[in-house]
């Protein structure tokens, strides 16, 4: 393919130059393990805390409250079996409806083996109601775990108000804020959130390298059991490169996160704008206002979104949709269908994703093939009645 | 793209046949909005040498759901009518150079329109989608028992993947999944 323009950032991201570059050495010569008690593990070891440090700083932490797993699904696991084994007294929890699997099918398994578990829903913007949230917590609810910003539409919850609840009710609580770190400011210092979850390839780390936020004297029992790595929190020898590159993209989004919010708000509202002027019945999903700057999720009526994708993908152009062909599921999206969005609209909606890495070129070369294929599509659907 | 067929790539990206014709002999449509997929289809068909004539068609589906339909209409052009009643999800498959087993719904959702339009044209009530609701298994997609055990006879399927992916019965909440494995059973043991 000529022209690669990828606009599926909330799936994975592309590794950032400066990132490749800082695993390289450890690729090659630097190949210790951090354990070991040679000068090599040593010279390892020191990387895993200098990365440690550059994550602390992205989200305002203590280096000591970072944990590296495996990917974003084992902090959620971690978090959320680690908090229930702390306090097996304590058997409900709290969630919603729109959390990625890693949060959704985790909580469904634990209500098959027992535990009791409140499932929230969302109103069409796709925002919670505060009140009911605030009345599902109960003395035994051992933990709260709800989304930062949502995969599909970006909606992003009031996590800091629903963390200060939690803490006065005496509740844990979780966020998986994979896909808000780097995109949005994360501040632990001014927040009472006491687990949150962050996943490297979200933003330009490689796959495999995943964080947990532990807040001080938080009571948690480990997920992974074994050895005494990460001062005894995740047995298993460190991904080395995998944990150096995730410290150089935190230390990248903190040095540009500000100029990159403007500029990636600039590119999805032209595209959004574009969108709304060139193609009619469309719906654009999720509250505008509460929105990552990167995420844009519309529909288009009397289509289908796979069929839009492939279309897209024949220009080069790669988005996503979070219906039913390409989810391994045939039901369309869980987060559309609680936010009570019509089936129509659901089957056809497509994910924009942007990063830095966008240009407005692509934007606009993207809008200008984008209107075609939806009439194209809508030419041979027998719902679309033009 | 993806595991898609040179065939069925070319089918959807230049699909035949596509629209709505005037006088249709016959018009009907299979699948809904809830399924995610459905089609419409319209046969011409000549009463002296019953041979479909023209057929023409609408899907709202994903890329082998519009292919699928694609190639269907280009098969049965030029058929009788008890020629085409012999086509079946496999030979679209076939013609198509291969589905992937995910897709293969599909093909069927192209053999169901065709066999309704033929039935309908006959006069004849075409059963499957009237069964009474006690025998939906899947209620998410709506597909009921007969059909599943149509469609595993007729591609000798062997597992409960395979039945979702020919007929998306299990494919929505899967709370059925049980049941399914049930029929299959029974029907794997009458083939001994």
């Amino acid at each position: 393919m000529d022209r690669v323009i990828y606009l599926d950032n909330n799936a994975t991201t592309k590794v950032a130059e400066e990132v490749r570059d800082a695993i390289l050495p450890f690729l090659n010569d630097k190949y210790g393990n951090p354990s070991s008690m040679h000068y090599i593990g040593a010279e390892a070891a020191s990387a895993v805390e200098n990365a440690r440090e550059q994550v602390a700083s992205l989200i305002n932490a203590d280096p000591l409250e970072i944990v590296f797993t495996g990917c974003g699904t084992e902090s959620d696991n971690f978090a959320i079996q680690g908090i229930l084994k702390a306090y097996p007294q304590k058997r409900h929890i709290v969630t919603t409806k729109v959390e990625h699997p890693a949060v959704l099918e985790q909580c469904k398994e634990l209500k098959r083996l027992g535990y009791n578990v409140t499932f929230l829903g969302v109103d069409e913007n796709g925002l919670l109601d505060i009140e009911e949230y605030k009345n599902s917590i109960r003395d035994d609810t051992a933990i709260v775990s709800i989304m930062w910003a949502n995969n599909e539409t970006g909606v992003i919850f009031p996590v800091k108000e629903l963390a200060d609840i939690a803490k006065k009710r005496g509740t844990i609580f979780h966020t998986d804020a994979i896909q808000a770190a780097s995109k949005i400011t994360i501040d632990m210092s001014s927040n009472s959130i006491d687990l949150l979850s962050i996943s490297g390839h979200k933003f330009h780390a490689p796959k495999g390298i995943g964080v947990l936020y532990i807040r001080k004297d938080t009571k948690i029992r480990n997920l992974l059991i074994g050895g005494h790595q990460e001062r005894g929190r995740r047995a298993g020898t460190e991904n080395l490169t995998g944990i150096v590159g995730i410290g150089e993209a935190c230390k990248l989004a903190k040095q540009n996160m500000n100029e990159e919010i403007i500029y990636i708000t600039k590119l999805r509202d032209r595209l959004q704008q574009g969108i709304l002027q060139k193609i009619p019945k469309v719906r654009i999903n999720g509250a505008l206002d509460k929105r990552l700057p990167n995420t844009l999720n519309v529909s288009f009526e009397g289509v289908e979104g796979e069929s839009v994708l492939l279309l897209l993908s024949e220009d080069g152009i790669c988005a996503s949709t979070g219906s039913a062909c390409t989810s391994g599921s045939l039901e369309p999206s869980h987060v559309l269908k609680t936010m009570k969005i019509s089936e129509m609209l659901a089957f056809g909606v497509i994910r924009f994703s942007l990063s830095r890495y966008n240009t407005e070129e692509e934007i606009d070369y993207t809008l200008s093939v984008l209107p075609g294929i939806i009439e194209k599509l809508r030419k041979i659907s027998p719902y679309w009645k033009g | 793209m993806w595991q898609y067929s040179e065939k069925v790539k070319d089918h959807f990206l230049n699909p035949r046949n596509v629209g709505v014709m005037d006088n249709p002999t016959v018009d009907v449509e299979v699948g809904s909005l809830v399924c995610g997929d459905a089609l419409r289809l319209q046969l011409k068909i000549d009463p002296q040498t019953q041979k479909i004539i023209d057929a023409r068609f609408q899907t709202f589906g994903c890329g082998s759901a519009i292919a699928s339909a694609s190639a269907l209409t280009e098969m049965v052009i030029g058929k009788t009518i008890d020629e085409a009643i012999k086509v079946t999800n496999k030979d679209i498959i076939e013609y198509l150079g291969g589905l992937p087993q995910e897709k293969i719904h599909c093909s069927v959702m192209g053999e169901d329109a065709l066999h309704k339009a033929i039935h309908k044209y006959k006069g004849i009530p075409y059963k499957e989608e009237e069964d009474d609701h006690t025998a939906i298994i899947c209620k998410c997609f709506a597909v009921s028992e007969k059909k599943i055990r149509r469609v595993i006879r007729q591609n000798n399927l062997e597992t409960v993947m395979d039945v979702t992916n020919y007929t998306k019965a299990g494919g929505g909440c899967g709370s059925c999944l049980p049941e399914i494995e049930d029929i299959l059973k029974q029907e794997l043991s009458k083939n001994g």
